[in-house]
C-alpha cells in the first residue's frame, strides 16, 4: 500500500480512520463502490463535493497514504443472490468468513477478496417454465434443492419481462451457466442462478398485508403474552447481561420461520462462534433437520471495521428479502441495532456532520424507519404469500430506555420486549418484564390461537391482570409486609409467584423446556389458572390459604414446565386432573369441617 | 524498523517545526508519503526521541498523537521523523520474567529482547469462524466466582470496582490460584498497568514473586507518572505479546489489565484535543469500538492449543455501574465481577456482589461433565434466594425485623450465612469446587425445602441437609 507516483486517475488526499477523501472523483456516484490503495480496500462513496468524494472504507486503513490510487467500479454496493447462501457465514459486506479463513488463517487480513458464492459448484436445477411462456420479473423460473430444508426458487430478475426463448434441460449447472434466454423488448436476456441486488434498496413486492399469523417462537412469555406476528417488527431492549442475545438466539433456533438471517452487528465474536457450533447440531423441532440448513449468518463483530458494521444490516435484510421473494417466511435478527446506530454516529462524526441528539446524526430516525419498513407480510411479485419478520436488539447506555435509539425504534415496531435488570440479576430468564412489555400483534394472532384453544385470549388476559394486581399489592407489601393482607390478596401473591417461576421463567438451557410447543404453553397456563380460580373459590368460602398452598401437587405444578416435555401432554393432563381432584377433596373436607364447626 | 528499541536515525525524512501543538497533539505541515497510523519519532529540544502516531493525514498536514506527552516541545525546535510503519512490537517467549514500560521497552535494566518477529500492536480481528468456543472451567478457589460466576479458559471477565476496594487483592488471588481441574497447567501471566500508582505495581510484583510466578510473568508498566497518552498503547502492546505466547507458543495466558478507567480517560483527553464531538460524559463516541478492539483479543482459535483469558480491572467513578466505562465494558466482555462497597465495609472478603455479577460463559463450562451436575441449578437457586433476601432486607428497614414473618426471618438468616460463610473466605484460602458446592448446599438448606423452586426434586433429595433447618416456626409466607 505504498504511495504510488501521482497517478492520473483519482487519488487519496486525506485519511482519517475509516473515512478517506479522494480527488479526481467528478464522475463518481453516491454509494458507488470503490477500491482504495494498492491493496484495493473496499469502500463506498458517501459524499461528493466538486471533484472530491468522501469514501467510507470497510477495512482497516493503517498505512494508507495520500496519493494512493482509487479505482471506481461504477456499481453500488450489492450482494450476490443465489443458491449457496444458506448455512454460510459472511462479514458485513458479504465476504464468506470460511473462505477468508482458508486464505489468511485465524486473523482477517485486509484486502481479501473471496466470492460470496461458489462459482464452481453445480446445483441440480429443475425448470418450471417452458419455451413460449410469458414471464415477468419476480416469477419463479426454476427450482434448486439448496438444503434439505430449503427449496430455492430461481426468480426472473428485476426489470426482465418477455417470452421464454429457450430453457435449459433439468440437470446440474453452475451459478453462471445460462439457464434460459428471455426475449424482451430490449433484446434477449440470459438468465442464470446468480443475481445481484444493491443492499440499500428494498426489493419490490406486489402488495402488503396486515399481519395475521403468529411467529411461534416456543418462548412462553413471548408467544402467550407478547406475541410476534409473521411479518411483524419488534425490539428487544435491555442493559448488558439482561438477555438480548440469548433471547434472539432462542428465537433463531425455535421460530417457525422457514429462513433465519442472524446479523451479529458489532457484538462478540464468541457469540457467533456459539451459533456456528450449535446450529448444525440442533434439530428443527418441526422437520428434525439441523437448524443450520435454514440459517444465514452475518458476523461483523465489534472489533471488525465499523463501516462494514453499518452496512451489515442492509446486507442481512437484502438476503432476507430475496428468500421472501421466493414465497418463504423469513425472520431477521439484528444484534444489536444500537451498535449499528453507533456506527452511523461514528461515521457521521468523522464526516463532521452536525449531530442531533446525543451525537447521533439527524437521519437516525429515518434510517431506523427504513430498516424496519423492509419487513412485512406481503404478496410477492409471483403472487405468493410471504413475510420478513424483523427483531432488533437495542442496547441502551446504562440500560436507560429514554435514549434516542430506543425511543426512535419504538415508533417503528409494534412489539416491545423490555428486558429488566432486576429480573436478570435474580436470574429470572427471559428477563422480559411483563408490565413494561407490549405487543400490538396480540389481537392479530388471537384468531390463530383460538383455533388451538378457544379460551386462549381469556387465559392470557386473566394471567396478565393477575400480574398487574400483584404489582399493586407488592407496593403495599413493601411498606407493611405481606401478613396484613387478607387471604384473598395473598392468594394473588402466591399464584403470581407460580406464574413467574412455573410459567414465565424458561431456561434456554433446559433440554425439555428450551422450546415450548403452543399446546404445552396453553396447558401449563390453564393448569396454573385452575389452581387460581378454584383456590379463589375456596378462600372465598373461608378455607385458609395455607391449605391451598400445602396441596400435595403444588410443587408438581411449579415444576411441570421442566417435568413434561412437548410430547408428554397426556402426563400434563394427568397432573391437571390430580390438581382438580385435590382441590375437590379440599373443598369437600372444608365443607365438612364447616358443618362440624357450625 | 518502527519498533522502538533500536535507533532509527538513518531512516526517513526529518521535518523541522510544527504548525501547532495542542495537548497531546502535534500538527506537522507539508508532509509527504506519510501513512495513516504511521509511527513518528518526535525529537525534543534536547534531541531525545518521543514516540507518536498519525491520527489523520492529508496532503497538507499530519496530525500526530505524541504518546510520551508534549511537555517541553516547541513549534520551532520540534523535529519529526516518520518511520514508514505502524507501531510494531518484537515478540518472543524470552520476554517472560521481564518488565517493560508502557510501550514495550525494557524497564528492568535488561537488554531489549532479541526477536525479528515484529507484530502490529493493533492486531487483526479474529475471524469468528476461526474461534474455538471457550468451555474449560477454571477453578479460582473463590466460591463467589467458581460457584456463582465461573470463569472459563479464553473468557474475558472484567472486575468492576471502586476506589479503595480490594480489587488488587482479589485479582492477585485469582492469578495465584487459577488452575484447570484436570490438568495442572500453569498460566503464563501478562500484566499491563495503565496509570496506576507505583505501590499498586509493587503489590503485584511482590505477589508474583511470592507465589513463584515471576518467571512466567511479563509486565508492561505505564504508571501514574508516565505521560497519560502512552497508556493508549499499553494494553495493545501487552496483548500483542500475549497473542504470541498463546497462539504461537501454545501457552495458556492470563492477561491482567488495570485500570481500564485510566485508559479511557486518556482516550477522552485525545478526543477533546482533536475537537471531536463528545459522547456521554465527554467520552468519544467510538469508545465502544475502541474498547472492543482490546477486549475482543481474548479467546481461543483453531489451529492453536493456547488461550487468552482476560481480567480487566476498572474503577467505577462514584461506584456508578452505568458510567460509560463500566457500561460499555459490560456490553463487550463476557460478564463482570462487581465489587460491592457495602459488603466490603461489613468485612466480607472478597466483597463480590451477589446479584450484578455475571459470567456469561459459565453455562458452557459448568455442570455435568465439567464440574458437577447440580452446579447450574444450585447457582440459580442461590441467586434467586439472595435476590429475595434483598427484598426482605428492604422490608425490614421499613417495618422492623421483629415484624417479619417466620419465613422472611429465615431468609434473613440465609442471607447472613450466604455472605459470611459462602462469599467470605481467606485471602489465602483456596477452595476446591467441591467445597464450594457443598458450602452452597449448606447455606441453601437453611431455607425450607419447598422454597427451592429452581432445583429439581431429585437434586433436593440428594443434597438438601435435613437437620440443618431450624425448627418448625417457618411455615407461612
Ligand atoms: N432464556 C435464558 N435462559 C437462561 N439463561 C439466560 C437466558 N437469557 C439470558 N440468560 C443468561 O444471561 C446471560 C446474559 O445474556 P445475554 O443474552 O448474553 O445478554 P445481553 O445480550 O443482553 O447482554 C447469559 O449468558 C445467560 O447466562
Ligand atoms: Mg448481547
Amino acid at each position: 500500500m505504498n504511495a504510488s507516483p501521482k497517478a492520473a486517475g483519482p487519488t487519496v488526499v486525506r485519511i482519517s480512520g475509516p473515512i478517506v477523501t479522494a480527488a479526481g472523483m467528478r464522475s463518481a456516484a453516491m454509494y458507488e463502490v470503490v477500491h482504495v490503495g494498492a491493496a484495493g480496500l473496499v469502500g463506498e462513496v458517501v459524499r461528493i463535493v466538486g471533484d472530491r468524494a468522501t469514501i467510507q472504507v470497510y477495512e482497516d486503513t493503517t498505512m494508507l497514504k495520500p496519493g494512493a490510487p482509487v479505482r471506481c467500479t461504477g456499481a453500488p454496493l450489492s450482494v450476490w443472490l443465489g443458491p449457496g447462501l444458506i448455512g454460510n457465514i459472511y462479514d458485513g459486506i458479504q465476504r464468506p468468513l470460511p473462505g477468508i479463513q482458508k486464505r489468511s488463517g485465524a486473523w482477517i487480513q485486509r484486502g481479501e477478496k473471496v466470492d460470496p458464492l461458489d462459482l464452481t459448484k453445480r446445483w441440480t436445477f429443475a425448470p418450471v417454465m417452458r419455451c413460449g411462456d410469458t414471464v415477468r420479473a419476480g416469477q419463479v423460473f426454476g427450482e434448486v434443492q439448496e438444503t434439505e430444508l430449503v427449496r430455492h426458487r430461481v426468480l426472473i430478475p428485476s426489470q426482465v419481462a418477455g417470452k421464454v426463448k429457450s430453457v435449459a434441460a433439468p440437470g446440474d449447472y453452475t451459478l453462471r451457466d445460462t439457464l434460459a434466454v428471455i426475449e424482451t423488448p430490449g433484446g434477449d436476456r440470459e438468465i442464470t442462478m446468480l443475481q445481484r441486488w444493491p443492499v440499500r434498496e428494498s426489493r419490490p413486492i406486489r402488495e402488503r398485508w396486515r399481519v395475521s399469523l403468529p411467529l411461534i417462537t416456543g418462548q412462553r412469555v413471548i408467544d402467550t403474552f407478547f406475541p410476534m406476528g409473521k411479518g411483524g417488527a419488534g425490539a428487544i431492549p435491555g442493559g448488558f447481561g439482561t438477555g438480548k442475545t440469548i433471547t434472539q438466539h432462542q428465537l433463531a433456533k425455535w421460530s417457525d420461520a422457514e429462513i433465519i438471517v442472524f446479523i451479529g452487528c458489532g457484538e462478540r465474536g464468541n457469540e457467533m462462534t456459539s451459533v456456528l457450533r450449535e446450529f448444525p447440531e440442533l434439530k428443527d423441532p418441526r422437520s428434525g433437520r439441523p437448524l443450520m440448513e435454514r440459517t444465514i449468518l452475518i458476523a461483523n463483530t465489534s472489533n471488525m471495521p465499523v463501516a462494514a458494521r453499518e452496512v451489515s444490516i442492509y446486507t442481512g435484510i437484502t438476503l432476507a428479502e430475496y428468500y421472501r421473494d421466493q414465497g418463504l417466511n423469513v425472520a431477521v435478527f439484528a444484534d444489536s441495532t444500537s451498535r449499528w446506530a453507533e456506527a452511523l454516529r461514528e461515521l457521521a462524526a468523522r464526516l463532521e456532520e452536525m449531530p442531533a441528539e446525543e451525537g447521533f446524526p439527524a437521519t437516525l430516525a429515518t434510517r431506523l424507519a427504513q430498516f424496519y419498513e423492509r419487513g412485512g407480510a406481503v404478496t410477492t411479485l409471483a403472487g405468493q404469500p410471504a413475510s420478513v419478520t424483523i427483531v432488533g436488539a437495542v442496547s441502551p447506555p446504562g440500560g436507560d430506555f429514554s435514549e434516542p435509539v430506543t425511543q426512535h425504534t419504538r415508533r417503528f415496531i409494534r412489539c416491545f420486549w423490555a428486558l429488566d435488570t432486576e429480573l436478570a440479576n435474580a436470574r429470572h430468564y427471559p428477563a422480559i418484564h411483563w408490565l413494561q412489555s407490549y405487543s400490538e400483534y396480540a389481537e392479530n394472532v388471537a384468531a390463530w390461537w383460538e383455533k388451538q384453544a378457544p379460551d386462549w385470549s381469556e387465559l392470557r388476559t386473566e394471567a396478565l391482570t393477575l400480574l398487574q394486581r400483584e404489582e399493586r399489592l407488592q407496593q403495599v407489601v413493601r411498606l407493611v409486609g405481606p401478613d396484613v393482607l387478607p387471604d384473598s390478596q395473598r392468594l394473588i401473591l402466591f399464584i403470581a409467584e407460580i406464574l413467574k417461576d412455573g410459567f414465565l421463567a424458561q431456561s434456554a438451557f433446559h433440554e425439555k423446556d428450551t422450546f415450548c410447543a403452543p399446546e404445552r404453553q396453553v396447558a401449563l397456563l390453564r393448569l396454573i389458572l385452575t389452581l387460581y380460580r378454584r383456590g379463589r373459590d375456596l378462600v372465598e368460602a373461608g378455607v385458609p390459604l395455607g391449605r391451598v398452598r400445602e396441596l400435595p401437587c403444588v410443587p408438581a405444578v411449579l415444576h411441570a414446565k421442566e417435568t413434561f416435555g412437548n410430547d408428554e401432554l397426556p402426563l400434563l393432563a394427568e397432573l391437571d386432573q390430580r390438581l382438580r381432584d385435590e382441590l375437590d377433596a379440599l373443598a369437600k373436607q372444608s365443607a365438612r369441617e364447616g358443618r362440624q364447626d357450625g | 524498523m518502527a519498533e522502538l528499541h533500536f535507533s532509527v536515525q538513518d531512516r526517513g525524512l526529518q521535518y523541522v517545526g510544527a504548525a501547532r501543538i495542542d495537548g497531546p497533539l502535534v500538527v506537522v505541515e507539508r508532509v509527504r508519503d506519510v501513512g495513516f497510523d504511521e509511527v513518528v519519532e518526535i525529537l525534543d529540544p534536547e534531541g531525545r526521541p518521543r514516540v507518536g502516531r498519525v491520527l489523520d493525514v492529508s496532503e497538507e498536514q499530519a496530525v500526530i498523537q505524541v504518546l510520551e506527552g508534549t511537555t517541553g516541545l516547541s513549534n520551532e525546535s520540534l523535529r519529526a521523523r516518520f518511520l514508514g510503519e505502524s507501531f510494531r512490537l518484537p515478540v518472543s517467549r524470552q520476554m517472560l520474567g521481564r518488565v517493560f514500560d508502557g510501550l514495550g521497552r525494557p524497564a528492568d535494566g535488561g537488554p531489549p529482547p532479541l526477536s525479528a518477529d515484529l507484530r502490529d500492536v493493533n492486531g487483526r480481528p479474529i475471524n469468528p469462524n476461526a474461534r474455538r468456543y471457550p468451555r474449560e472451567f477454571i477453578q479460582t478457589g473463590l466460591s463467589a466466582i467458581d460457584g456463582m460466576n465461573a470463569l472459563v479458559r479464553g473468557q474475558k471477565l472484567p472486575m468492576f470496582s471502586g476506589n479503595g476496594l480490594p480489587h488488587d487483592r482479589v485479582s492477585a488471588q485469582i492469578v495465584r490460584q487459577a488452575c484447570l481441574l484436570e490438568e495442572q497447567t500453569e498460566f503464563s501471566i501478562v500484566f499491563a498497568a495503565m496509570g496506576v500508582k507505583h505501590e499498586v505495581a509493587d503489590f503485584f510484583i511482590r505477589n508474583f514473586e511470592d507465589s513463584g510466578a515471576l518467571a512466567r510473568t511479563m509486565m508492561f508498566l505505564c504508571l501514574a507518572d508516565a505521560p497519560s497518552v502512552e497508556r493508549l498503547l499499553t494494553p495493545r502492546v501487552a496483548l500483542t505479546a500475549a497473542e504470541h505466547l498463546a497462539f504461537d507458543c501454545g501457552q495458556h495466558v492470563l492477561v491482567l489489565l488495570t485500570d481500564m478507567t485510566n485508559y479511557c480517560e486518556s482516550l477522552r483527553e485525545v478526543g477533546t484535543a482533536r475537537g471531536e464531538i463528545p459522547g456521554r460524559k465527554g467520552y468519544p463516541g467510538y469508545l465502544y469500538s475502541d474498547l472492543a478492539s482490546i477486549y475482543e483479543r481474548a479467546g481461543r482459535i483453531e489451529g492453536s492449543s493456547g488461550s487468552i483469558t482476560q481480567v480487566a480491572i476498572l474503577t467505577m467513578p462514584a461506584d456508578d455501574i452505568s458510567h460509560p466505562v463500566p457500561d460499555l465494558t459490560g456490553y463487550i466482555t463476557e460478564g463482570q465481577i462487581v465489587l460491592d462497597r457495602e459488603l466490603f465495609q461489613r468485612g466480607i472478603y472478597p466483597p463480590i456482589a451477589g446479584l450484578p455479577s455475571l459470567s456469561r460463559l459459565m453455562k458452557d463450562g459448568v455442570g455435568k461433565g465439567f464440574t458437577r451436575d447440580d452446579h447450574p441449578a444450585l447457582a440459580s437457586q442461590l441467586f434467586a434466594g439472595y435476590a429475595y433476601v434483598k427484598k426482605v432486607r428492604a422490608l425490614a428497614d421499613v417495618i422492623g425485623e421483629e415484624e417479619l414473618n417466620a419465613l422472611d426471618k429465615r431468609y434473613l438468616q440465609f442471607g447472613e450465612a450466604f455472605e459470611r460463610r459462602f462469599l467470605n473466605q481467606g485471602e489465602y484460602e483456596n477452595r476446591s469446587i467441591e467445597t464450594t458446592l457443598e458450602l452452597g448446599w449448606d447455606v441453601l438448606s437453611m431455607l425450607p425445602r419447598d422454597e427451592l423452586h429452581r432445583v429439581s426434586d431429585a437434586l433436593v433429595e440428594q443434597h438438601y441437609r435435613t437437620p440443618v433447618a431450624p425448627a418448625a416456626d417457618a411455615q407461612t409466607k
